[in-house]
């Protein structure tokens, strides 16, 4: 296990140091001069050599990685150009919106799947589970903001539920913002539930079919009770798995689901970046993202290696 | 010749098969109207998308405007018919770049299988896919700004691992069986066994998984569209539409459903055609579901 741990881990901090060398070079290296870039078209050439300068982009490109990246593992992203501020504050502010979003909705996602995967599974082919295929078919379709759009109008226009955007901010109470960022995360949820709930129906057919599942009904269990305490725990590898990468695209998907209800957390501030050409800001919430996608897709392999030992010796 | 016999009734068997797959043929009209839609609106709309009639502004659908105007008193059904052009031709084009470029490096990688170049091209595989292709795309609008051509190649680049992988595997798996053995024996070289028989026998998974690149494209370029990354005016599409409408929510919520269905239909069309054709390609997953 701990050859394969460390080989796991030489290979993480690889990764790291790739994806922020591809975000360097996107960010500062192609478009040539990020001063001129981010004062714009009419800027006067002293004030674009003293933001060059504040900027430190006088220094060499590999001097400029060596400084982000010293700066990154002190915590420290650099400062924002526009908010006069350092980016650390800025995403430490929003994240707390981003990241409780993110796991709302992961949670919801999970909730729904799991019994209506297992509802599908062991009613295979009846009327219950094609009606279940076909409604998770139409919720893999679904873009998850025109969804965001159609709850709006029904919860919050029409019914008044709840409010159509905005967040009310912690210390207005935990209930105020968990219903704030109710539904957004049903809007995340559901195409992800849809997902997961067709791996979970095919993971489990796929065990059922197992001979360990037949042992256990030749020794007298019924098929549901089989399915309860032989082959549920066995089918729930795969769909372990999904989750912990459905995680990355929730978060990805909370930057888009964010603009819809206009809550101020880290999707607003990446493209209020943009708008203002502000590219520290760009550059850190990206590296940011990124590492949690490397970082969560490590963790599924640690568990997954973990659950099932074959793995860890193949690989190894 | 009768290879070339075997070929053709082969061919034919499937497509009868595939016609009597009620997923298959549900998805392919689908698609199919709006292929055709796209392809209409070449040489015909009912209305001009690029004419703003500020009088027939915010008019519910009725028998004129099928799916009713905009804020701009643009005619929705027209827009409708002009962003299937605009979406269809974006995911097309972002598959297109996945397998062209993911395939050969997957095909290189897997007959080089345990070398330092498999190595290389696999890890660089997994660095790009730590990349959402939102991600991509904000990184590359953030740098050249907001344009098709960015949403496609973001959409693209995200493509690329993911043919490469499945190329990769498939391939690896092929290069075991006997006829390739032969082949080497033969004295065919590593391309060659990889274009003439490993590329071949895969073609069906690609098929299959270029159908659903394809509905996850339509789904990445609405969105980026939505956020403003995407196609800029003053072509339409299905993503900008929705993003003017929300500004529009409480007036004319119309102008939210239309895109909307667009989206779903088209997604659902595509899903349900893959769907139906590994079931086709693959006798023995139709037996087991």
């Amino acid at each position: 296990m701990l050859p394969y741990m460390i080989k796991r881990l030489v290979s993480l901090a690889l990764s790291l140091v790739a994806a922020s060398v591809v975000i360097f070079v996107v960010i500062e290296v192609v478009p040539g001069d990020p001063a001129s870039f981010m004062l714009g078209l009419n800027a006067e050439p002293d004030t674009v050599a003293a933001l060059r300068d504040s900027l430190g982009l006088n220094a060499s490109a590999p001097v400029r990685y060596w400084q982000w990246i010293t700066g990154l593992l002190q915590g420290e992203f650099g400062t924002s150009y526009t908010y006069k501020v350092p980016v650390r504050e800025l995403i430490a502010e929003r994240i707390w919106i981003s990241l409780p979003l993110t796991i709302y909705a992961l949670v919801l996602s999970t909730l729904i799947a799991f019994p209506v995967g297992v509802i599908a599974a062991s009613r295979r082919n009846s009327p219950s589970d094609v009606s279940i295929m076909g409604v998770t078919q139409l919720g893999i379709a679904i873009p998850n903001f025109w969804f965001a759009m159609l709850l709006v109008l029904l919860f919050a226009i029409n019914l008044r539920w709840f409010s159509a955007g905005g967040f009310p901010g912690w210390d207005e109470g935990f209930f105020a913002c968990i219903k704030a960022l109710t539904l957004p995360a049903i809007a995340l949820a559901l195409p992800q539930a849809s997902i997961l709930a067709r791996v979970m129906r095919s993971s489990l057919l796929d065990t059922l079919g197992e001979d360990f599942v037949r042992t256990a009904r030749a020794k007298g269990l019924n098929r549901r009770q089989a399915l309860w305490r032989h082959a549920l725990r066995n089918a729930l590898i795969p769909v372990l798995t999904i989750i912990g990468l459905q995680f990355s695209f929730l978060l990805a998907g909370a930057i888009i689901i964010e603009n819809v209800f206009f809550l101020p957390g880290i999707g607003r501030l990446v493209f209020q970046g943009i708008t203002q050409r502000d590219l520290i800001v760009v550059k850190s919430v990206i590296f940011l993202l990124v590492f949690a996608v490397i970082l969560v897709t490590f963790i599924v392999d640690m568990t997954y290696a973990i659950a099932d030992p074959r793995l860890r010796r193949s690989r190894s | 010749m009768s290879n070339l016999d075997l070929g053709e009734a082969n061919r034919f068997g499937l497509v009868s098969v595939a016609l009597r797959t009620p997923s298959f043929i549900i998805g392919l009209v689908l698609t199919l109207c709006f292929v055709v839609a796209a392809l209409l609106s070449f040489f015909w709309t009912p209305f001009d998308v690029t004419n703003l009639v500020i009088a027939d502004r915010l008019k519910p659908p009725s028998l004129l405007h099928w799916f009713g105007t905009d804020n701009f008193g643009r005619d929705i059904f027209s827009m409708v018919m002009v962003g299937a052009r605009t979406s269809i031709a974006v995911a097309l084009i972002a598959v297109g770049i996945g397998i062209i470029v993911g395939v050969p490096l997957g095909l290189l990688a897997a007959a080089r299988h345990g070398s330092l170049l498999d190595e290389v091209i696999m890890r660089t595989n997994d660095l790009v896919f730590a990349f959402p292709a939102l991600l991509m795309a904000i990184m590359i609008t953030a740098v050249f700004g907001p344009s098709a051509i960015n949403a496609i190649t973001a959409i693209g680049i995200f493509n690329i691992p993911v043919f490469a992988r499945l190329a990769r595997g498939a391939a690896l798996s092929l290069w075991t069986r006997d006829y390739v053995l032969a082949a080497r024996v033969s004295g065919k070289g590593r391309a060659r066994i990889s274009a003439e028989h490993i590329l071949p026998n895969i073609t069906n998974l690609l098929i299959v998984q270029g159908t659903i690149q394809f509905s996850l494209g339509i789904l990445a370029e609405a969105g980026l569209a939505y956020v403003g990354l995407g196609t800029q005016p003053p072509l339409p599409s299905w993503g900008r539409m929705l993003s003017d409408a929300q500004t529009m929510i409480y007036i004319a919520p119309y102008m939210a459903i239309f895109p909307g269905l667009a989206i779903v239909l088209t997604v659902l069309g595509l899903n349900l055609m893959g769907d139906g054709l590994r079931d086709v390609f693959d006798p023995k997953l139709r037996r087991a579901r």
